[in-house]
């Protein structure tokens, strides 16, 4: 998507620079996008709104071509990486300019598994979404769960598995959630590649998510009925 | 004295995963089953298995149109399918290996068991992907074009373990080659055909 000649991101005016991170971003250029960002408040941008037009937005396109099966998940990795550095930058700033705050998350892959890719990918989504956003890793027995959501009081359990050996523990943390009394005082979201509707509605939970933009639309939906 | 004629076998259909083929083959070819046909599933699925479930019902549909098949059998394991290959496979009336994938059933369950126990950070290279490593990982995951991309993928792993089919002292030094390329412990099993062979021979009736 990138024009192949260099360009000089700070002879850009507001619009055309937006749209070039947007390019920059579906390319997966990191340095480009940090020096976009950098440019962009410098010229007085709120950092939310940094956030929210160019990166946010050019991850939403980036969204619709990895489901399209334009992009594959290398090259959605590298704008993901682009995104983290650019978040990098204005995350600090966000929490002092006091940006909208949609809810916050304890997110984790289940035990037994180490994979987070995909979990990674729905944390940063979120974050760019506006939720605050507590990821516990990896392996994660329910202990580790229980524990995060006394301690943050989340609206939203994220829970990831991308083995079918290990998805079948996510119904262990939500009957346990329900053993506490607490279940209903969560929503609980569940995704990875293995996974279905049918399977999130076994295991007790409120929605699965198939994609980092699914699981934000979902999440701030199901915050939103709740209200 | 009258000859005795071997009862007759039924003409069965396997439906495998390319990255098995040669193993496969090997077995049917080792055992001289002239009534097995196998058909393969391509290799490449193993990294979007949720094209598994419909190549499978195709392949299936195809063989009870063709009419002449009295068995059919899934050499698929779950394979990533999250149960889904299992609800086509009720729906149909075929069995399947049993377990996880292929790491499983090479080793076989316990064996497989204990190695996760050990280490829940394990890669498993098997003949197939050692051959096809850089294709399918190292290009197919972008890592070549892109080296930052390999602790994304790989940060929490510690081991890569080879679970060699054959024994090659060829494919060990690739198996080696392998681990070192993404910076991983490089182990050594030898499992040869494992649950594979036990499974298509009771399949096979013989």
């Amino acid at each position: 998507m990138s024009d192949e000649e260099d360009i000089i991101l700070a002879d850009l005016n507001d619009d055309e620079l937006v749209q070039q991170m947007h390019d920059d971003l579906y390319d997966g250029l990191k340095e480009e996008i940090e020096e976009g960002v950098n440019i962009l408040l410098g010229r007085g941008w709120t950092p939310y709104d940094v956030l929210t037009q160019a990166l946010v937005e050019g991850m939403r396109i980036v969204g619709i071509d990895f489901r399209d099966g334009i992009l594959f998940v290398p090259e959605v990795l590298m704008s993901a990486n682009a995104m983290k550095a650019g978040m990098f930058i204005l995350k600090p700033l966000l929490a002092e300019t006091g940006a909208p705050q949609v809810g916050s998350m304890v997110i984790g892959t289940v035990k037994g598994d180490i994979h987070d890719i995909g979990k990674n990918l729905v944390a940063m989504m979120m974050e760019g979404a506006g939720f605050e956003v507590h990821n516990i890793g990896i392996n994660n027995p329910v202990e580790n769960y229980l524990e995060a959501m006394a301690e943050h009081k989340p609206n939203i359990l994220g829970m990831s598995a991308l083995l079918t050996t290990t998805m079948p523990y996510m119904k262990v943390v939500v009957d346990t959630m329900k053993e506490e009394g607490i279940r209903d005082d969560y929503i609980v979201l569940v995704g990875g590649a293995p996974l279905n509707e049918a399977f999130a509605e076994n295991v007790g939970a409120d929605a699965y998510c198939r994609d980092a933009a699914v699981a934000v639309e979902t999440a701030k939906t199901l915050i939103a009925e709740r209200a | 004295m009258e000859a005795v004629t071997a009862p007759r076998l039924p003409k069965t259909l396997m439906i495998g995963c390319g990255a098995v083929a040669n193993e496969m083959v090997a077995i049917i070819k080792a055992n001289g089953w002239d009534h097995v046909t196998l058909t393969c599933l391509p290799a490449e699925w193993h990294n979007t298995p949720d094209k598994i479930p419909e190549g499978m019902a195709r392949k299936i549909n195809e063989a009870k149109e063709d009419g002449s098949y009295e068995r059919i059998v899934s050499l698929y394991a779950d394979c990533g399918t999250g149960g889904m290959l299992d609800v086509l496979l009720e729906k149909e009336g075929v069995v399947r290996i049993p377990g996880p994938h292929c790491y499983e059933f090479f080793s076989t369950q316990p064996v497989f068991e204990q190695m996760m126990e050990e280490e829940l950070g394990s890669l498993f290279l098997t003949d197939f992907f050692v051959r096809h490593f850089d294709r399918l990982i190292l290009d197919g995951l972008g890592i070549s074009k892109h080296p930052e991309l390999r602790d994304m993928y790989f940060g929490h792993y510690k081991r890569a373990i080879y679970m060699a089919q054959a024994k090659d002292s060829e494919l060990e030094a690739m198996a080696k080659a392998c681990a070192d390329k993404i910076g991983l412990k490089y182990e050594y099993i030898y499992t040869g055909y494992g649950t594979l062979e036990t499974y298509m021979t009771e399949q096979a009736g013989a």
